[in-house]
């Protein structure tokens, strides 16, 4: 029973971990048609800025803040300086953020070197605790805390703002909002920093836990290209319903059928891109 | 940079001397002998590699670089920690570089994918740290010499023995790296460990640079074994030992593992977390012999940091090479003669404080140090040790002729008796 | 560009090619044999990205799979280098079917992701099926037949393999089936409502795409005597499309001069910094704003706006 249990409980906090990644991810492809494959760099690049500001102040909450800010105008420069530069071509944006992603991750090798390093978390969150029989980390339950807390506000935030109805609708319909009169770029931008700061808060979590290290751009990536497809592009309950799956996914196939663990995945991915490419919850342009 | 001026020349000189013309120059005595250093600068085990670099580097600063009249020239290459890359890389200092010898690499999937290589051409390669058993077991290249290094399987079996003996442990779970090391050091301990009548109630295995272990910490805490070994290297170690402290086990369940597991590169950024892991190894920056003392006061002088099994194992890989590159005079072109000298070696001086020698199989023989971790009086924590094993061969109480029968160590491998 | 001008191009190429091991012995002769192993990739890659429109992000999973099998079947099944290598190609072809079965139906974006995922599950598969694959360890050993074993017989080996290749892959995509892909790439609807059955037509070209690349993987196994699963990482497959995309979609010899331009490049700055990655990326960011059809398209498009008649 403690075994069901902790395994549960780490399949939904690394899913929530996920989430925040993924949610960022879901936004700007189901809004600017975008697959931003730089946005694994941006959780690592986030996940640094945070172990940088926390070793130097102490204070974990400033390095959040500090991530999603960084990265957001990482987000802000990329938008508007460099994928301008390809508007209207998909497959070359993809591209292009490709290559962003190349040169952040050494970029990032550059600033902080190639040793693994783990965000430090203050004091409170360190260590075990008991509950129902079972020892569980306190800080993995305070990412699925915060996951929680996140994925409220970004129900809010697209469900019942302004902002939100215009992504809503972007998403439904880019072509029609700029008919009527709005200036879409700015809504684009916004979702972009939106999402790029997601990510770099997911980095910030992330790295006390997982840890930052050279290549876990690519690895996050790759899970949030399959919640995202999995979930559906441009939903945020398919965020969480991918992030769920592709978590639980993770941490029972690692110890259950450790030689399908990644099979299991993508597999999945695969197969609902050939026949249902919209995912579980996405909706046709 | 040392490397770049060093390509660069290395390039005109290649490119000026294509032809017969070369070789008779190159074997003209009298030019710089130039080492190729392979070392994981990026990858899971980035820490590790970038204290190769350092350890070998202290050896050459503290005693010139100059052997025999030549001069020494160290290019480094960074393997990535990924076995591809150490191959192109490899390539890359022998044909482009035309280094003499290659040392180094980290992770034994990388050295035995340039030990292949180097079959090929004859290169002498020398790893201090790659400690796959096959290439000193069934597997030997005449040009691949593990100078100052072990066998993966020959340090835990004392740890074994010890925690049957010793502690009375009955009932043990291995979590391991999956791949040559880690089945390799998993399979040296569960053999010693089931042939004295020890249980192995389960064993883990999981990729290299691993993020999340909590589905083995959940599996672990349900099978509830008297010991947990531990092989990891590099950033897995350190993710493992923070989340067995998270996870509360720490204190609850005593943790034993690699050498690599409580090396300096990875406690020196924990803190209590790591206190009481117990290990073997045949260094220990805590013994008190005068020899191993003054290296670690030397590397703390240079670096600032106590010294980890890689600057160690790279700082004696540099003693042992300049040892046979003076007995031979400098003439390292003479491949048989030069590797010959290499195995016959003996380092006196060694920050073991005892003599080190190979055995004819080309493995060195040990003084073993169960260790353990403990905080210093000045709050770092290092590796004390608290009994030895002497002369712990590659073989532990096997036959040479009868323990090569068995197949090699693996997944599918591992000698569990009973 | 008239026949008699192109066939002088390609002799001059290939006149200039043979000479490489003569001039340039050693290490420059090891990474001209690279160059044309992943130029025969980004070629196969660009038959499926250029000819037929659909951007692949699998095909170092394809091109790894055929090396893998090669290594396997010598190594540890002692078999033939030969046979060893017909079935590394079959393999290749095999997978790059299945991976068409499922991605067809796709295209642009999703296209990319849906053989992305697929790559991954090669890519998982070869890391985790370790009592096969040799998981982190890789396969490594010496399959490259005896005779070739000097450095300067292999590249004329792969020199000869690599053109009839080439040439291979030049008929089929002026082929009237190339043609029916290249109608496909620009204008899907057009060919359904000619009556074409496209999702055939894809099925087909991507597997004569992963044939292709089998091949290159058989010329990689000789090469490297070693595979791990780096070869069919995501990592492979991207720098197969940048080589593809740098050098010119849709033009297939622009496969030879991306996969020149990145090899050529990557030791030229790895000689002065470790910085290569950075360069790499500033490349595709560069190529994909100011030169997205590559440097054969552009030199296309120069020579197709100087407007001289073509006969």
């Amino acid at each position: 029973m403690t075994l069901a249990i902790t395994q549960a409980l780490n399949g939904l906090t690394f899913g929530a971990l996920l989430f925040l990644v993924a949610s960022g991810f879901t936004l700007i492809f189901g809004l600017m048609r975008i697959v931003n494959l730089a946005h694994g760099a941006l959780y690592l690049m986030g996940g640094y800025i945070a172990l940088s500001v926390a070793s130097k102040s102490a204070s974990f909450a400033l390095a959040i803040g500090a991530a999603a800010a960084g990265i957001a105008a990482v987000g802000f420069v990329i938008d508007r300086f460099l994928l301008g530069f390809v508007k209207g071509y998909e497959l070359r944006q993809v591209l292009l953020t490709l290559g962003i992603a190349l040169f952040m991750n050494d970029l990032a090798l550059v600033i902080w070197g190639g040793d693994t390093f783990t965000v430090p978390i203050p004091e409170a969150l360190r260590g075990a605790a008991s509950f129902a029989g079972v020892t569980y980390p306190r800080y993995r339950i305070f990412v699925l805390g915060v996951g929680i807390v996140v994925f409220i506000l970004l129900w809010l935030l697209v469900n019942r703002t302004r902002l939100g109805a215009l992504i809503r609708a972007g998403v439904d319909d880019a072509e029609t909002v700029e008919a009527i009169g709005i200036d879409i770029k700015r809504v684009f931008v916004a979702t972009f920093m939106l999402g790029a700061a997601l990510a770099g808060v997911g980095g910030a979590l992330g790295g006390a836990f997982l840890s930052l290290y050279p290549t876990a751009d690519s690895e996050i990536l790759v899970f949030s290209l399959a919640v995202v497809v999995i979930g559906g592009r441009g939903s945020l309950w398919g965020a969480v319903v991918g992030s769920l799956f592709v978590a639980m996914l993770a941490t029972y196939g690692q110890v259950w059928f450790p030689e399908l663990a990644y099979f299991v995945i993508f597999g999945p991915m695969a197969l609902l891109l050939a026949f249902r490419p919209l995912g579980l919850f996405g909706r046709a342009a | 940079m040392d490397r770049r001026n060093f390509i660069k020349a290395a390039g005109a000189v290649a490119a000026a001397a294509t032809g017969p013309g070369y070789v008779a120059r190159a074997a003209a005595q009298g030019g710089p002998i130039r080492i190729g250093l392979l070392a994981p600068l990026t990858g899971v085990v980035a820490s590790g590699g970038k204290e190769m670099v350092e350890g070998f580097n202290l050896y050459w600063n503290q005693h010139g670089h100059k052997v025999a009249g030549r001069e020494i020239q160290v290019t480094v290459e960074d393997d990535a920690s990924n076995p591809n890359t150490a191959l192109e890389k490899a390539r890359r200092l022998v044909e482009q570089g035309n280094v003499h010898m290659l040392i180094g690499d980290l992770l034994a999937n990388t050295g035995l994918a340039v030990a292949e290589y180097v079959k090929g051409n004859g290169v002498p390669y020398f790893i201090p740290i790659i400690a796959a058993d096959d290439l000193t077991q069934r597997k030997r290249i005449p040009n691949v010499v593990r100078i100052a290094g072990y066998a993966a399987s020959q340090m835990p079996r004392p740890l074994a023995d010890w925690l049957y003996k010793k502690k009375g442990i009955r009932k043990v779970v291995t979590v391991s790296q999956d791949y040559t090391f880690g089945h390799e050091q998993c399979g040296g301990f569960v053999q010693t460990f089931s042939e004295l009548g020890g249980k192995v109630v389960g064993q883990y295995w999981h990729p290299l640079n691993t993020q999340d272990f909590s589905p083995y910490l959940a599996q672990i805490q349900a099978a509830n074994p008297d010991i947990v070994y531990a092989m990891e290297t590099g950033a897995d170690g350190t993710r493992f030992i923070q989340q067995w402290a998270n996870f509360g086990m720490k204190g609850k369940m005593p943790l034993c593992g690699s050498m690599n597991l409580t090396d300096q590169s990875i406690i020196r950024n924990l803190g209590a977390e790591s206190e009481g892991i117990l290990s073997a190894a045949h260094f220990c920056e805590g013994n008190e012999a005068p020899a191993t003392q003054k290296f670690v006061a030397d590397y703390e002088k240079a670096y600032q940091k106590l010294p980890s099994l890689y600057g160690f194992s790279m700082y004696s890989g540099a003693m042992w090479l300049a040892a046979a590159i003076d007995a031979v005079k400098g003439a390292v072109e003479d491949r048989p003669k030069f590797l010959d000298a290499v195995r016959k070696v003996v380092l006196t001086d060694s920050p073991l404080g005892r003599p080190v020698r190979l055995d004819e199989y080309g493995e060195p023989v040990y003084d073993v140090f169960i260790r353990e971790v403990k905080k210093r009086p000045d709050g770092k924590y290092w590796n004390v040790p608290l009994e030895v094993y002497p002369n712990v061969s590659q073989f532990w109480h096997y036959k040479p002729d009868e323990y090569m029968k068995q197949p090699p160590y693996s997944r599918s491998f591992q000698g569990i008796k009973g | 560009m008239t026949r008699a001008i192109r066939l002088r191009i390609v002799l001059a190429t290939l006149a200039l090619l043979a000479a490489v091991p003569l001039v340039l012995p050693g290490y420059p002769t090891t990474l001209a044999t690279e160059t044309l192993i992943f130029a025969t990739l980004a070629m196969s890659i660009d038959i499926l990205a250029g000819f037929a429109g659909r951007t692949p992000l699998c095909h170092g999973a394809i091109f790894g799979v055929s090396t893998y099998v090669v290594l396997y079947y010598v190594t540890v099944a002692n078999g033939d280098p030969w046979v060893g290598a017909a079935l590394g190609i079959a393999a290749a072809t095999l997978t790059a079917m299945v991976f068409a079965l499922l991605a067809v139906r796709t295209s642009g974006v999703y296209f990319l992701l849906v053989t992305l995922a697929l790559g991954m599950v090669v890519w998982g598969v070869c890391l985790r099926w370790t009592s096969v694959t040799g998981g982190e360890n890789g396969i490594r050993g010496t399959v490259r037949p005896a005779w070739l074993g000097n450095a300067r017989d292999l590249y004329y080996f792969t020199l000869l393999a690599t053109g009839a290749m080439t040439a291979a892959m030049w008929r089929f995509v002026r082929s009237p089936f190339g043609l029916t892909l290249a109608g496909i790439r620009e204008s899907e609807t057009r060919m359904r409502a000619l009556g074409y059955d496209v999702p055939l037509h894809l099925f087909v070209g991507f597997a004569v795409s992963g044939f292709f690349a089998g091949m290159a993987g058989v010329l990689y196994a000789f090469f490297n005597s070693f595979v791990s699963p780096s070869t069919v990482g995501l990592a492979q497959s991207v720098e197969g499309l940048l080589m593809a995309i740098v050098g010119g979609i849709g033009t297939l010899f622009g496969g030879l001069v991306g996969a020149a331009i990145i090899i050529a490049l990557e030791n030229l700055v790895s000689a002065f910094t470790e910085r290569w990655m950075m360069a790499l990326g500033l490349l595709f960011i560069f190529t994909m704003i100011f030169a997205p059809s590559g440097v054969l398209g552009r030199v296309r498009q120069a020579l197709a706006r100087n407007g001289k008649p073509r006969s």
